[in-house]
């Protein structure tokens, strides 16, 4: 651990720390724009100079720079400060006065670093550079006169991304920034070099000119649109979400969201259910709240009722149903909408056991019936880190484009039971081995077979559990603690032919199995399951409204609610709270306080913001068989707030269907 | 090269040069280039391949040669490796031409002591010839390019044109290679001072004469 010394206070750095991290953690600011914690060093912007003794007698770029023993480092010299002014002033030669134009405006890293670093007026009176814009598809805006050439977004879509799109052509003066041929950048993760982008290079193209950051109101969020549970920052301004933007989270997220997570927002504006609507002849016909609980109430189902889980609830909505249906005396509880059945008697078993920060440490990876790119394209990025360290990874299932390589070992579950040798051999080899189930092999009944391969390749070992699943849906794992979940999945409750159906925001269901039903569908999107239902209650969409929410590691989060649900809808647990007076019962609580309380006193763990303990894995057995497909057809569009954005339509149909927009001349 | 650009993707240049493919020759080179790198570093052998690649070109188009975007692509297939880092460095060095050149790419060094000794007279001399800078000339046999220095400041000012060095010139000594070059024989290269070999001094020695006679140190002397 050397001893450095930081403008004159002494302190320790850890071994292999840079000078620039070691006048962080001295608590000194040093301004970057290529340096960037989570990729590669570049040292091509020259602003994080300081003065280090012994060295040369000239400032050095602390970021590439290793932290010694003994080094004296200045940041507060005339040497650093006529240094910065210097790199400043030089970055700014090419670089165009159009902040006010400009969509990065008051969350500008050169902005802000040229106001405190810079030298306050440019001396440059030559022709600056111009470069044309690159196309890069319907997500990122390009303005590339802007670019001060830090690379981070070629070295995030080579590093983290693990697709080679983005590159510096040419060099010098002269080098831009481009995508191959102008192709459209075409990953899942491509949206995040707008973050990493320092300047208004890249930009937002769905949110350009919306909105000034000071303008927003930010409010602290979770991601539903996959298990992973990404924790985001939800700018609105009004009753409307403008964008979301990834939060810092080492253990979830890192600091990247899907581009689904961060795009499918302007979904929340359309095809809203903003008041209620009641079947009548075959057509849903417009109602007041009143009239529609009085159609409810109607139907006197007794105990005649079921309720379905859809894949985007918060536990609070959940756990409101299920006292509802518990105070009518029903338990037909479920969440796997799609007939899923597997075992729940033990949640551990269902369970991303490693966790993602985990999974990167593991040295043998077996994926069954996952394509992670699509389903959580957040724990790819870990897979590729882990798989960078040198990691094998092996897949069960049909073949998808991994961004790590990786081994396809067919497409029928029966290998499992028969594991080609060199496969057996890494992973009982392997100090940290895994095994992944995806949905699809849940689906086929795979769970079982996959728990055997914990006592064979002995999975669970001290401080390591690498038995893992990987679910879709954001509110599986919430649901399966409060209980939704039937021994025979969905069938049980077609099995029961309930009088009344809720269907909580369930829209990938099969209603024709409910026909004799009256279907209720409680939810915030014009989508399959209002097309089906008899009456609609419109509820709120996530950023609607405050609610827990349990990961695929089993890891409980809050989120906050951002803004109002729009027109006559409400938050979904008030709905099912009205339903109790409706349907005369009792429910217990009358707040959201109440409610939240009387959840917490009932699954413990969902009072409390970290990992929930499921206890030890079960004893697995049995074997599975036969080929499947992804539950995943379309990545764009696996969610009704997903489905109704116009921005993920686009992307749907031009990245993964290869239709072609052609650019309207500005 | 502020004006360097790939030529664009086009359904033409695509018919061209889509299926391009080395001739029996390089083919046979192919693998003992790729075997001078490491095992797992084969992508190192991305420029001895656009090299050989933009030397085939040039030989089957009677010109120096250059890298269509088709090409570029067969040459990341051979290296199993992104066709955007062949283009990196593809587009990085100017070796590497990335448009159509003539049967001789004339490089007229630009730099410092080239300009003093008259490198503005030879690209006089080169633009009274018909000749552009970053253009061809119409009869297909001259491309004109401002080059950076090329390390011949001894014998300023100097020209590259193809493979080979011109040094030493005046326009009329430059007008005279180009003369022979379009007649199809084959200039003297290096220095075109009578009498002068290589970069020795031209006359008496000026600087460091006692190390004529003995390896002498002048460090006291500094």
């Amino acid at each position: 651990m050397p001893k450095v010394t930081v403008d004159g206070v002494e302190l320790e750095v850890p071994q292999g720390a840079t000078v620039l991290q070691a006048c962080e953690l001295a608590g000194k600011e040093i301004p970057r724009f290529c340096y960037h914690e989570r990729l590669s060093i570049a040292g091509n912007c020259r602003m994080c100079l300081v003065e280090v003794a012994p060295g040369p007698p000239k400032p050095q770029a602390s970021c590439a720079l290793p932290a010694a023993e003994g080094q004296n480092i200045r940041t507060d010299s005339e040497m650093v400060k006529k240094a910065r002014e210097g790199v400043m002033e030089f970055l700014l030669i090419n670089h165009p006065l159009d902040c006010p134009i400009c969509d990065q405006g008051g969350e500008c890293d050169l902005q802000d670093q040229s106001v405190a670093y810079g030298r306050g007026a440019s001396r440059y009176d030559e022709h600056k550079r111009a470069v044309t814009e690159k196309y890069m598809g319907p997500l990122i805006k390009t303005t590339m006169t802007r670019c001060i050439h830090c690379t981070r977004c070629v070295r995030f879509s080579e590093e983290v991304a693990g697709v080679d799109e983005i590159g510096a052509l040419y060099r010098g003066e002269s080098m831009q920034i481009t995508t191959y041929l102008e192709k459209a950048a075409h990953h899942e993760m491509s949206a995040n070099v707008i973050d990493l982008c320092p300047v208004g290079a890249l930009t937002s193209k769905p949110y350009a000119f919306e909105a000034r950051p000071w303008e927003l109101k930010k409010t602290l969020g979770i991601d539903v649109s996959d298990a992973t549970g990404a924790n985001i920052r939800i700018d609105s301004r009004g009753r409307e979400v403008l964008r979301v933007l990834p939060r810092i989270n080492d253990d979830v997220n890192e600091e990247w969201i899907s581009d689904k997570a961060r795009y499918q927002v302007d979904g929340l504006t359309k095809r809203r259910l903003d008041r209620p609507w009641i079947r009548r002849d075959g057509k849903l016909v417009a109602a007041t709240w009143d009239e529609a609980f009085a159609a409810i109430a109607k139907v006197k189902p007794g105990a005649s009722v079921a309720a379905v889980a859809g894949d985007l609830l918060d536990c609070e909505t959940q756990f409101a149903a299920k006292k509802l249906l518990g105070a009518l005396g029903s338990s037909l509880l479920e969440g796997r909408q799609t007939g899923m059945d597997y075992d729940v008697s033990s949640l551990a078993a269902v369970n991303f056991n490693s966790t993602f920060s985990g999974i990167e440490t593991a040295d043998a990876i077996l994926i069954v019936g996952s394509n992670v790119r699509w389903e959580a394209p957040l724990v790819n990025v870990r897979l590729r880190k882990a798989v960078k360290k040198g990691a094998k990874v092996f897949l069960v299932g049909q073949e998808w484009e991994t961004t790590f390589g990786g081994e396809f070992l067919g497409e029928d579950l029966s290998v499992l039971g028969n594991l080609p040798a060199h496969v057996s051999e890494a992973l009982s080899k392997a100090e940290r081995p895994a095994v992944i189930l995806g949905g699809a092999a849940l689906a086929k009944g795979a769970l079982g077979a996959g728990l055997g391969l914990v006592g064979q390749f002995n999975l669970v070992r001290d401080g390591w559990n690498g038995f893992n699943v990987l679910h879709l849906a954001a509110a599986r794992m919430g649901g399966l603690m409060l209980g939704f979940a039937q021994k025979g999945g969905i069938a049980d409750l077609v099995a029961a032919k309930p009088k009344l159906v809720f269907s909580l925001g369930a829209d990938e269901m099969d209603f024709a199995k409910f026909s004799d039903s009256i279907v209720v569908y409680v939810g915030h999107h014009g989508d399959k399951g209002a097309h089906a239902a008899d009456i609609i209650l419109p509820a709120a969409a996530y950023t609607e409204k405050a609610g827990t929410y349990v990961n695929t590691e089993g890891r409980v989060q809050f989120a906050e609610k951002a803004v109002f649900a729009p027109g006559d809808a409400r938050e979904d647990w008030t709905i099912l709270r009205a339903l109790a007076d409706a349907l005369g019962v009792v429910v217990g609580f009358d707040s959201f306080d109440e409610l939240r309380a009387a959840m917490v006193a009932e699954v413990p763990a969902l009072g409390v913001e970290d990992l929930a303990d499921y206890g030890a894995l079960p004893a697995g057995g049995g074997s599975a068989e036969g080929a499947f497909g992804y539950p995943i057809k379309d990545f764009y569009l696996t969610n009704p707030i997903a489905r109704a954005s116009e921005v993920m339509q686009r992307c749907s149909a031009e990245l993964l269907h290869g239709e072609d927009f052609a650019e309207a001349a500005e | 090269m502020a004006d360097r650009h790939l030529e664009p993707d086009t359904p033409e240049l695509r018919a061209r040069w889509g299926a391009w493919t080395w001739n029996a020759d390089n083919a046979a080179k192919v693998p003992g280039i790729i075997a001078r790198y490491p095992e797992g570093r084969q992508r190192s052998a991305v420029m001895p391949l656009l090299d050989l690649a933009q030397r085939q070109i040039g030989a089957e188009t009677q010109t120096q040669g250059w890298l269509p975007i088709p090409v570029m692509e067969f040459i990341a297939r051979e290296l199993d490796m992104p066709v955007i880092r062949v283009v990196e460095v593809a587009s990085f060095y100017t070796m590497y031409n990335l448009v159509p050149v003539g049967r001789f790419h004339v490089q007229v060094c630009g730099t410092t002591p080239c300009m003093l000794r008259g490198s503005d007279d030879l690209l006089t001399a080169c633009k009274a010839r018909g000749m552009s800078k970053g253009h061809n000339s119409a009869d297909g046999l001259w491309t004109l390019t401002e080059v950076e220095c090329m390390g011949n400041c001894a014998s300023a000012p100097m020209v590259q044109i193809n493979d080979d060095n011109y040094e030493d010139l005046t326009a009329e000594r430059l007008n005279f290679v180009l003369d022979e070059l379009a007649a199809g024989r084959e200039p003297k290269a290096g220095t075109q001072e009578p009498g002068r070999h290589t970069v020795e001094p031209v006359g008496a020695l000026s600087t460091l004469k006692q190390m004529v006679s003995e390896n002498h140190d002048y460090r006291g002397e500094w």
